[in-house]
């Protein structure tokens, strides 16, 4: 079992969507909201997903094909010229 | 010594000891160094620095490594020209250019992996580490090779080699990822937490960022202790904005100028600009974008830093600009025409900002402003080789007279 931390952000489309809950019911993780910003136009979720490794990639996958960005929680971190 | 107390959170507040964390455990905001002021303002003077290193070291009570096995490869103290004739031109009387291209590996980032790979050292670590496709990898590569401990850069497998020599000249090992630049952040930032490796940008980071204080000290005592009325500095992540900021009111904060009355502007490139985008829209949230632009020193859509620096906008009553991509080679050709140096578009992207801001009346005649130069040209010369246009001539004066003639 392992601890992922992730920011996800949301386009205007998804705000409404229930994607957090709905990940956890369709995969084998759990997963803990730590800050938020919601607002009209995006939204954006700072939390951690505890599972098995396979499992955290499948749902990440999951998420990002559903339209939501997911980084890394400390931003951008490769470095361009 | 080093008069660094502890980290704490950005975000919630909450307070964490000298580690190599980046992460508040609770609400997962950014991690910043504390310093004890106070002995600072007791054990420093102007005497106190002008008597130090000609490098980034002469300010090192304001850094939170012991400087006695400081990383030096004599970064820092980098020249504040005063501008000949972009000035003239754009009716500025006191303009200035703070040239970080001339640092050991041609950038700003000298100072900031100064700064980690020392405290990766005091913390016992063997390896440094980073996800770069050109400054920071350089950059991380001579530290390392210069502090005997290993390096690993991680790029995305299909960057041309070209653009990765002047980070394994060094002898530093390459790691090509088999992804886009999104699955090497990931990676990164996974590997971050796994290995005891020194990654300079992620578990390093609240230290690394800090080498970007020395930049506002470094302008504040080369005009002659005060700090300037505007700075124009360029946006990747918002940190070295935010950190020139810091560091003019550190030194503020210890006695050795006035509080800053300075005017914070940020440049980014139009084709990567989430800051300015929320700053126009009257916004503090960071929209993350894809980013699409030659300024690839600047192409962070998720700027972890972004945030404050709005906060720093707002505070200093300063703004931003972001530079359509067709006027970013202008400002590099600008720069060297003018004033002899010879940027990367990081520099074209400040130089356009520059322009705007005086063309608009936002920089005042008058005023002291400094345009940051963070990277050097000869890195990026593809994106100004439309300029190479020899004139062809026969070997023979007449030829050679002709065409100089047709020049002229």
């Amino acid at each position: 079992m392992v601890k992922r931390r992730a920011r996800f952000t949301f386009p205007t489309g998804l705000i409404t969507e229930p994607v957090i809950f709905n990940l956890g019911r369709d995969f084998d993780v759990v997963t803990n909201i730590r800050r938020a910003d919601v607002r009209e136009d995006v939204g954006w979720v700072v939390l951690e997903i505890e599972g098995n490794e396979d499992e955290i990639d499948r749902g990440l996958a999951w998420v990002k094909s559903m339209g939501v960005r997911v980084d890394p929680v400390t931003g951008d971190v490769v470095d361009s010229i | 010594m080093s008069y660094a107390k502890g980290l704490f959170c950005k975000e919630c507040g909450r307070d964490y000891p000298i580690e190599p964390i980046n992460v508040c455990d609770f609400c997962f905001g950014p991690l910043e160094v504390t310093y004890d002021y106070e002995s600072i303002a007791l054990n420093i003077s102007r005497d106190k620095i002008l008597k130090g290193p000609h490098s980034m070291w002469r300010y090192s009570d304001f850094l939170p490594v012991d400087t006695a096995n400081a990383v030096d490869i004599n970064a820092g103290f980098t020249p504040l020209i005063k501008s000949e004739n972009m000035g003239k031109y754009l009716g500025l009387e006191n303009l200035y250019f703070k040239n970080d291209s001339v640092n050991p590996s041609f950038s700003f980032k000298d100072r900031v992996v100064a700064v980690a790979s020392t405290k990766a050292k005091e913390f016992g670590f063997d390896t440094l580490a980073c996800a770069s496709t050109g400054n920071l990898a350089g950059s991380v590569a001579a530290h390392a090779a210069r502090s005997g401990m290993r390096s690993f850069v991680f790029i995305p497998a299909d960057l041309e080699v070209g653009k990765i020599v002047g980070a394994a000249i060094y002898g530093t090992t390459l790691v090509a990822v088999d992804g886009s630049y999104d699955d090497v952040n990931r990676l990164c930032s996974e590997l971050s937490d796994t290995y005891n490796w020194a990654f300079v940008n992620i578990n390093m980071r609240p230290y690394y960022s800090e080498g970007s204080k020395t930049l506002g000290f470094e302008v504040s005592e080369q005009l002659g202790w005060k700090a300037p009325d505007n700075c124009i500095v360029p946006g990747a992540s918002g940190s070295l904005f935010t950190k020139i900021w810091k560091g003019m009111n550190e030194f503020a904060t210890a006695g050795l100028i006035d509080t800053p009355k300075t005017k914070m502007f940020i440049g980014q490139a139009e084709g990567c600009s989430p800051i300015i985008s929320a700053y126009d829209a009257n916004d503090f949230a960071i929209r993350p974008v894809k980013p699409d632009t030659i300024a690839k020193s600047l192409a962070i859509g998720n700027p972890a830093d972004g945030y404050f620096a709005l906060k720093v906008i707002e505070e200093t009553h300063g703004g931003g600009y972001a530079v359509p991509e067709e006027d970013i080679a202008d400002g590099i050709k600008d720069l060297a025409e003018m004033e002899g140096i010879f940027t990367e578009p990081a520099g074209g992207v400040v130089i356009a900002t520059l322009k705007r801001l005086a063309l608009t009346g936002q920089i005042k005649p008058e005023e002291t402003t400094v345009a940051f130069i963070t990277g050097n040209g000869y890195k990026t010369r593809e994106v100004v080789e439309h300029v190479a246009n020899p004139v062809l001539i026969k070997p023979t004066f007449a030829s050679f007279e002709e065409a100089i003639g047709v020049r002229l």
